[in-house]
């Protein structure tokens, strides 16, 4: 869905000198653009992109990689537990631009892009309610998927799935000749 | 009469300050149930006294869903009322939520168009299609895939974006008070289903459109079957004409209604019929091309006020393209292989 024109590479590493954009290190994979900012970068960054004519935000997600801590990423961006994910679109450009942010688990708070692109304040509760990442300045930061009292937050890699006990577990004794080979 | 008033107000005779109908004269039980307002003519002089703040009285909020009728049982709106008006309006979703990424983080790649599915199971092979690529392109193999894979993927992609359509019209019109559309809709929707049916072996949550290909290649006559459900539904489009968009009462329900502007619709970020609806041209099928989309012949359907009737007409002309584009698909599908062939 993205340029049709792209290659596939993994994620290389990085060259002499790193590419960035608007000052964020940038590594293209799969022929889209992908721009890694801090937390400190996030909002002014994303404020250029608006700027620039990438007039909509169509995804903020968030990943939780808790089980893999080695995934590649370029030299420079520590590795931190979360790890939330915009995807920008320029319908003028027709280019997509995707932003990775680190947020480490200790401390999973990053600012709201809520003033820039209103279309986030339901992506945002999501995450929070799914990740349970904070976004400050966020107008109605409440579960919006989950019920209002629910415990933990579901799409956490370390959130215990549960199970249904299973009531059905051997053919139903009224018709257990049924089940034996006729004779 | 005194009688009545300590019936209503719960005379110390009554149980629980009502008697039994039965009991009742046909004047009392009137008096009981009819909507009499049970205060004294003092008593609501009194009530004209108070003051009232204007602003706060113009406004009510009101609660509707999750078990109102027409939500169809998966919404709550909070919403705020002047007179018919809604001034604002807040959403509660979720209750559909069963939890489609956590199941995802167990299943491997071919699993997981079993799940992708019945994410909305109004348009399945849609959703199909997407995780399709987005795996294959992961994989990379997207430059592998069979033509008559591509080729099938689109025409069912362009049927199922029919049969979408055609419920939204079918649900709609409903909604709406044109309760005759509901039966038309799902008629014409039915057919397409039919189709698929033919095809993948279900009427939804096919499982067809899998990384790699598709899961079967097309049944014997399905030219035929597809010749015939053109034909069939483009008469059928000019009776929605006649039924609903040229209709008067139609018309005043959904001119001018729910303005979106195009600022407010890219901020907001939607797409589809909503930001076409605004007038804003963006179609992925013809502005970032996925498929063979980029070798087909079809217009972008735009409105010009954004409002709900903008929104209802680009799906029926949606429709409509559709049509063209599974039949341009027609005449172009290439035979070959249906799946890669590496295992």
């Amino acid at each position: 869905m993205t340029d049709t024109s792209e290659e596939h590479q993994p994620e290389v590493a990085a060259p002499a000198e790193p590419p960035t954009m608007y000052g964020a290190r940038r590594a293209d994979v799969y022929g889209q653009i992908v721009l890694h900012v801090t937390r400190e970068q996030y909002v002014p960054v994303i404020k250029q992109l608006l700027d620039d004519g990438h007039e909509m935000c169509i995804d903020l997600t968030a990943v939780d990689y808790l089980a893999f801590p080695t995934r590649t990423l370029p030299d420079g961006i520590v590795a931190e537990r979360f790890e939330i994910i915009v995807n920008l679109l320029s319908m003028g450009a027709r280019r997509r631009v995707r932003l990775r942010v680190q947020v480490p688990g200790d401390d999973p708070v990053v600012p709201t892009l809520f003033d820039l692109y209103p279309g986030t304040e339901a992506f945002e509760r999501e995450v929070y309610d799914m990740f349970g990442i904070t976004f400050t300045d966020h107008p109605d930061l409440t579960r919006i998927l989950m019920p209002e009292d629910w415990e933990g937050y579901p799409l956490r890699k370390d959130y215990e799935v549960g199970e249904i006990p299973v009531q059905f577990t051997s053919p139903n004794p009224g018709h257990a000749d049924r089940m034996e080979p006729r004779p | 009469m005194t009688a009545i008033v300590d019936t209503i107000r719960g005379g110390s005779d009554a149980p629980q300050g009502l008697k039994a109908r039965s009991e009742l004269t046909a004047r009392e039980l009137m008096r009981e149930v009819g909507s009499v307002l049970r205060m004294s003519e003092a008593d609501v002089a009194k009530l004209g006294e108070i003051p009232v703040d204007p602003s706060e009285d113009q406004t009510m909020i009101i609660n509707m869903g999750p078990q109102h009728p027409s939500t169809h049982g998966v919404l709550r709106l909070m919403l705020e009322l002047q007179g018919e008006t809604v001034l604002r309006c807040k959403p509660i979703i979720g209750y559909l939520h069963t939890g489609m990424e956590k199941t995802g983080e167990t299943l491997t790649y071919m699993q997981g168009g079993t799940n992708v599915t019945r994410i909305d199971y109004v348009s399945p092979l849609n959703n199909e299609l997407v995780f399709s690529l987005a795996v294959e392109k992961l994989l990379g193999i997207e430059d592998d895939i069979p033509e008559r894979a591509v080729w099938m993927r689109m025409l069912l992609s362009e049927l199922n974006r029919m049969s979408s359509h055609l419920l939204f019209l079918a649900t709609n019109g409903m909604d709406l008070g044109a309760v005759s559309m509901m039966i038309y809709g799902w008629r014409e929707r039915e057919e397409v289903l039919r189709f698929f049916q033919k095809v993948t072996g279900l009427r939804m949550n096919h499982n067809f459109i899998r990384p790699g290909g598709v899961a079967a290649d097309l049944p014997a006559g399905w030219r035929d079957d597809i010749l015939r459900l053109l034909d069939l539904i483009a008469p059928r489009l000019d009776e929605y004409d006649t039924l609903m968009t040229g209709q008067p009462i139609w018309r005043e329900r959904l001119q001018g209604v729910g303005v979106v502007t195009a600022q407010e619709a890219i901020a907001l970020g939607a797409t589809g019929p909503i930001l076409r609806g605004a007038g804003v041209p963006w179609d992925l099928r013809r502005d970032q091309p996925y498929l063979r989309y980029s070798e087909l012949d079809f217009d972008v359907i735009v409105g010009s006020y954004g409002d709900a009737f903008d929104r209802y007409a680009i799906r029926l002309n949606e429709v409509r393209e559709s049509m063209k584009l599974v039949g341009q698909i027609l005449d172009r599908m290439p035979g070959g292989i249906y799946r890669i062939q590496d295992k």
